[in-house]
């Protein structure tokens, strides 16, 4: 077993644990803008990607490389836009009375 | 500056980029401050992929940079879908996330086939194995949604064992490829099994059922991520797949209560056959009809209206129409408000949306543990494109297929209305014993010119 998993799992369950806590707040009003952004924040897989294409070693693994940092990148930037527009729908009620 | 340093500022920047995934999620939980967890999210992002870019393992730029400007390509577009069309392009983005997960897991795999430990070729392996089936099997809710192809369940005896089996025969290779992670030609043929397991998956699930199994598939694209962290020693992609994995999790799970189902039966139960035991008693019972003016005129005497909106209301792009509905009732002095039901459309949050998107105000929509307690207390309550959600055989009747699940309880309101298109049963395929009570009026039509007769008729009382 390499050392380095011992420490990923420690994060992966202590991130797990804030995930649950902080999520368990979000408001169900909400739950379809924080599915878009979790997918948003899901796509910071991209970084991998860029160093996988970016390695440039061997023709196979710079296409998968590429074709993955096209597939995150475009969750990052639409999840994003969309979760902005969504949430700038969201208003109360006489917003313009202030 | 040597290289060690460098990737000490990197991994400096990672953790910022971390706490700021954090508090963009806790910023999500008022709708106030929603828009800053967007901001504070679309920074860290912003900083992670830049200082990526100065990571010395980035040896060439072209097949990265060209990259990045098709998926931006890609993503603006998808990012300024009409809301109407949220369910199937958030599928469509659980598909890209695991496709990029997959195709990552794959590449790893053949850099390294030589130097491969067992125990990193089991982390490969599974990561890959969820990538690819969350991949196909997101892309298949995603053709469901859009309506490509059919949204019941598509059924055959055996199906369960049948695709057991699949799944079984991607872990055997997997296991294979542990015992001897050269046997290099095993991977692609995991990669395809896998890919077919997750279009069996998917296909024998109805459209009904698409809340749980999209926030399911959120969940596996996030184990796919924090996976693919363990196999690259990358703590943001840890993080990040964790704190995604959870979401898609909580969010299953709501569902599943939503339903009263556990996971194992959404995902192996196939609802959705009609119940052909009810059919004949169907006939004899009759049900009251009315015409707009009527509705108009039991809306204009009530103080107290909850209207239910539904998958219907999605589909006839209704929910303009019920904004004007409710302008023209809440200038009268009429209380209205909405009662939403946690699995009401297609994916969690689908009717809040569509609602906000027509501008009605946010604190207007109410959650159904909150509403309950006062339909006895309403004059009328207003279904449009609900079933499921309204049906009190899911209270009394032990024999249906929904019993258990909590509804919304319209039937306790003083006078029902429903807008339906045609006494179909509903995609559950299950008898509404709601629309034979002495309450219920039925308003058969098509939703959105249904409202807008209704709103012609208030609005033409009004002068």
């Amino acid at each position: 077993m390499p050392p380095d998993f011992i420490s990923n799992l420690y994060v992966f369950i202590l991130a797990g644990f804030v995930g649950f806590e902080v999520i368990r707040r979000v408001s169900p009003l909400l739950h379809t803008p924080l599915m878009s952004l979790t997918n948003a924040l899901d796509a910071i897989v991209v970084v991998a990607a860029i160093i996988i294409a970016g390695r440039h070693e061997t023709r196979l693994t710079t296409v998968l490389g590429a074709i993955a940092v096209a597939a995150s990148f475009s969750n990052m930037v639409g999840g994003f836009v969309i979760t902005d527009r969504m949430l700038r729908m969201f208003k109360s009620r006489g917003p313009k009375k202030s | 500056m040597t290289e060690l340093a460098l990737q000490q500022y990197l991994d400096f920047a990672y953790i910022v980029a971390v706490v700021l995934f954090i508090l963009s999620l806790k910023f999500l939980s008022s709708p106030v401050s929603a828009r800053w967890g967007v901001l504070a999210g679309e920074i860290g992002a912003a900083l992670a992929v830049v200082v990526t870019l100065f990571n010395p393992e980035v040896v060439q730029y072209k097949w990265v940079l060209i990259p990045l400007i098709i998926g931006a390509g890609i993503g603006v577009p998808l990012g300024l879908v009409h809301m109407t069309a949220v369910p199937q392009r958030t599928a469509l983005s659980h598909a890209f996330g695991a496709l990029s997960a997959a195709m990552i897991g794959i590449a790893e795999y053949y850099v390294g086939t030589t130097a491969v430990t067992r125990f990193e070729m089991g982390e490969i392996a599974l990561e890959v194995i969820i990538g690819s089936l969350t991949f196909t099997g997101s892309l298949i809710a995603a053709g469901k949604l859009q309506e490509i192809l059919p949204q019941r369940p598509i059924v055959y005896r055996g199906q369960n064992i049948v695709s057991l089996s699949v799944l079984a025969g991607a872990l055997g290779l997997a296991a294979a490829l542990v015992v001897n992670p050269t046997h290099a030609v095993l991977f692609p043929v995991m990669v395809i099994v896998a890919l077919i397991f997750g279009v069996m998956l998917v296909t024998p699930i109805g459209g009904a059922d698409m809340p749980t199994v999209i926030s399911l598939l959120n969940s596996y694209a996030g184990v796919s991520a924090a996976l693919l962290g363990f196999v690259l020693n990358s703590k943001v992609l840890v993080v990040a797949g964790a704190l995604d994995g959870s979401s898609g999790f909580i969010l299953s799970v709501i569902m599943c209560k939503a339903m009263n189902r556990s996971f194992t039966n959404v995902m192996f139960g196939a609802f959705g056959q009609v119940q052909a035991s009810a059919a004949g008693v169907q006939e004899e019972r009759t049900v009251r009809s009315a015409t707009p003016e009527e509705a108009a005129g039991i809306l204009s005497a009530a103080d107290k209206v909850v209207i239910v909106p539904g998958y219907g209301m999605a589909v006839a792009q209704a929910q303009h129409k019920v904004r004007e509905l409710y302008d023209v009732l809440t200038k009268k002095g009429i209380d209205v408000r909405f009662a939403i039901h946690p699995v009401a459309g297609r994916m969690p949050g689908h009717m809040n949306v569509l609602l906000a998107e027509a501008d009605i105000p946010y604190d207007r929509l109410m959650e159904m543990d909150d509403i309950n307690g006062e339909f006895p207390q309403t004059d009328v309550a207003l279904i449009i494109g609900a079933n499921d959600v309204t049906n009190p055989a899911a209270r009394t009747d032990q024999s249906s297929p929904i019993y258990g699940m909590p509804i919304l309880d319209v039937d306790k309101a003083r006078t029902v209305m429903v807008i339906k298109r045609s006494m179909n049963p509903g995609f559950a395929g299950i008898d509404n014993p709601l629309y034979y009570m002495d309450k219920t009026l039925m308003l058969f039509g098509d939703a959105k010119s249904f409202v807008n007769s209704i709103v012609h008729q208030l609005s033409g009382n009004a002068h």
